[in-house]
């Protein structure tokens, strides 16, 4: 028994919340909780609102399981968890604003997705409140960033179009010169309102819509919410199809890494690799779009299975991709390796500390890079990863240069774990329909940015009556703040595409 | 790295025969382009990209269209940085309520004469997202729109297709 499952004994638990149990806390309870957080390594991994009531996923870090707690707020308050887990501050925000539920202690007062141009306010609260018609027109001006103050100190505010074909997001730079002194984010832009669309959809209109929290994941997030809803329903997915999800998974996770590889390079003006790297990017892509029908591969994964067969002419045709793009791929990494102009602009640059890193409980890359060897995949581990053999590779210098070669090692990984699952493909069925009935439940993905954590729970007629899906990207875009300071502005963009952090994941 | 220059240079380059300008976004822009738009562009176009609340899908689709398979510009067709250099604004997204306004204030800045497609099944009508309390629903409602190009996300055969017929446009008018 654990510190904290010794800590949660004496709480009430929600038996129908799987595969980890869901303890409702009192709110002396939590208040505990946040007295305890501040002497424990437990990390907070998610914290999401309903009407009335917040909840927050917590990781074990010697089991690497995960509980939620729950805590009623009827005042429509919370004791804030920001104090001691500072990645909770956004998540906070992010609820007080969809919810109404104020959390005490949290010092900062400002929305965070709420930018005052919704047609109400808490629109996920219980009686949303509707802007006054005569109410003046939100202005960008009005957001309060923080301040800072010494001689020569200017700003630079970026955004939220920016120069090149990305998502949309304000960066305001205070720089001394050529040094950012402070870079702080304001997100929120692509909030799309996807936590309340999904209210409400049967399950599979729900999934489409989880394949679109951020379309560079859209495996990933549908698998998460697939194997979320699986474990509400307590429902097996069959083992073909569990194959099928790590081998789209890892399609997506080389794809994405090979596209990052050649867009740092190409942050540094070396456009060479980004030629050569988009070009197998595309392959991978061709490849998948083939096989899958389509491209990115959404709407591919399902709660029940996957919803399209591989034929065996798809297997020989994924079999000669991974041979070819390995040796290819193995000599841009030599061309990256052995050019000093190049590695002088990563290596050193954009640093983020270890200790930063296990604070927020970030995952993914970033984590990696930083000495936090943590990948979903391996705990708390998940079908078909368990059966299979690979590395999770790991250096502690957190800089630029240890994000691309963290990539780099996981391109590697998934080259050999494409060819297991294809060596070890299951016969047999695809898609065993999810029974319609209510449940809780959580699922937890690697997806190529980090862990995905997606909660949901289902009403007795099997609609969505709650889901969050926490995108990695949550806990990864405040050490971009962290990383960047220091360094010169013109190493921004090296530093925030070595963190290739989803907007539209953030913001819903 | 040389090996890689040697082969391209043995074997010619990986870029594609280009698909032909999109029939159906040829019939949608025929009232769009006028003869002193061609004489101001000549025969290219820059473009300026704008997330409007996209789920990132549709970007990386665009993004495509710069990797050598696909080689955007060799048609005169370049992505730019700002708007106040952009002939054309490719919109993606259901157009959030928070990205209303720079949307609107970006077209303000793109000079005239301009166009703007929608890209995506999002920017065309809202996709997935219409009816949200927190999205506009359509690039439309925010600004006049002179193509729309459905799929989600559309494929960069089908937005490369699709600028071809823009430029395409704009040159015919004046002969």
């Amino acid at each position: 028994m654990t510190e904290l499952m010794h800590f949660l004994a004496d709480s009430p638990v929600v038996t129908r919340h799987r595969p980890w149990p869901r303890v409702e806390l009192s709110a002396v309870t939590w208040a505990n909780l946040v007295d305890q957080l501040a002497i424990e390594r437990w990390e907070l991994a998610a914290l999401w609102g309903e009407p009335g009531m917040v909840h927050a996923a917590l990781r074990d870090p010697d089991l690497g399981v995960y509980f939620v707690v729950s805590t009623a707020c009827p005042d429509g308050r919370f004791a804030s968890l920001a104090r001691v887990r500072p990645g909770a501050a956004r998540l906070e925000r992010a609820a007080r604003d969809l919810f109404g539920v104020v959390p005490e202690g949290l010092e900062d007062a400002r929305p965070w997705l709420d930018h005052g141009r919704w047609p109400m306010r808490r629109p996920l609260a219980a009686a949303p409140v509707p802007r006054a018609m005569d109410e003046p027109a939100a202005q960008a001006a009005d957001y309060p960033f923080l301040p800072v103050e010494g001689e020569g100190v200017h700003q630079i505010p970026v955004g939220p179009v920016h120069a090149g074909i990305i998502e949309p997001g304000h960066f305001r730079f205070h720089a001394n010169g050529e040094i950012v002194v402070r870079l702080e984010e304001r997100l929120g832009y692509v909030h799309r309102g996807v936590e309340r669309l999904m209210q409400g959809k049967p399950v599979p209109e729900a999934a489409r819509l989880a394949s679109r929290v951020s379309g560079d994941s859209a495996v990933a997030h549908a698998f998460a919410f697939a194997r979320a809803v699986e474990a509400a329903l307590d429902h097996e997915c069959p083992a073909r199809a569990t194959h099928l999800r790590a081998l789209m998974a890892e399609l997506e996770r080389i794809a994405n890494h090979l596209g990052d590889f050649g867009a740092i390079c190409n942050d540094a003006s070396f456009a060479f690799l980004q030629a050569e790297a988009s070009s197998l990017r595309e392959d991978v892509l061709r490849v998948a779009g083939s096989v899958f029908g389509h491209r990115l591969m959404m709407d591919k994964v399902v709660p029940g299975g996957v919803a399209v067969d591989i034929a065996a002419i798809g297997i020989e045709a994924i079999r000669a991709l991974v041979g070819a793009v390995g040796p290819r791929f193995e000599r841009l990494v030599h061309v990256y390796d052995s050019k000093p102009s190049l590695l002088d602009r990563t290596i050193a640059t954009g640093a983020v500390g270890s200790h930063l890193v296990h604070r927020f409980a970030v995952g993914g890359i970033v984590g990696r890079a930083a000495g936090r060897a943590v990948d979903a995949r391996v705990a708390p581990g998940y079908a078909p990863y368990d059966a299979l053999d690979f590395a999770v590779p790991g250096l502690p210098q957190g800089d630029v240069h240890a994000r691309i070669m963290v990539r780099v090692e996981e391109v590697r990984e998934s080259l050999k774990l494409i060819r297991q699952i294809l060596d070890t493909l299951p016969s047999g069925p695809i898609f065993a329909p999810p029974p319609e009935r209510e449940g809780e439940g959580m699922g937890v993905v690697e997806g190529f940015r980090g862990d995905i954590l997606t909660w949901v729970r289902l009403g007795p007629d099997g609609r969505v009556q709650r889901c969050f899906p926490r995108d990695p990207s949550w806990l990864q875009w405040p050490l971009l703040e962290a990383a960047i300071e220091g360094n010169i502005v013109a190493d921004f963009p090296l530093c925030n595409k070595s963190f290739n952090c989803s907007y539209a994941g953030q913001d819903l | 790295m040389w090996g890689t220059v040697l082969r391209s240079f043995l074997l010619g380059p990986r870029t594609e025969r280009a698909p032909e300008p999109d029939a159906d976004a040829l019939a949608q822009l025929a009232r769009a382009v006028d003869g002193a738009a061609r004489a101001r562009l000549g025969r290219s176009l820059s473009i300026r990209q704008v997330d409007a609340g996209s789920c990132n899908g549709c970007e990386l689709e665009i993004h495509a269209l710069n990797n050598p398979y696909y080689d955007l510009e060799r048609f005169g067709l370049k992505f730019v940085a700002s708007p106040r250099h952009a002939d054309v604004l490719l919109v993606t997204g259901p157009v959030t309520h928070n990205m209303a306004e720079a949307l609107l204030r970006t077209w303000r800045a793109t000079p005239d004469p301009k166009w703007v497609i929608a890209a995506g099944d999002c920017a065309c009508n809202g996709g997935l997202f219409a009816g949200s309390y927190a999205v506009v629903g359509g690039v439309e409602n925010v600004i006049p729109v002179d193509l729309k190009l459905a799929g989600c996300p559309p494929t960069p055969e089908a937005l490369l297709a699709a600028l071809r017929a823009l430029l395409l446009r704009a040159a015919a008018r004046t002969k």
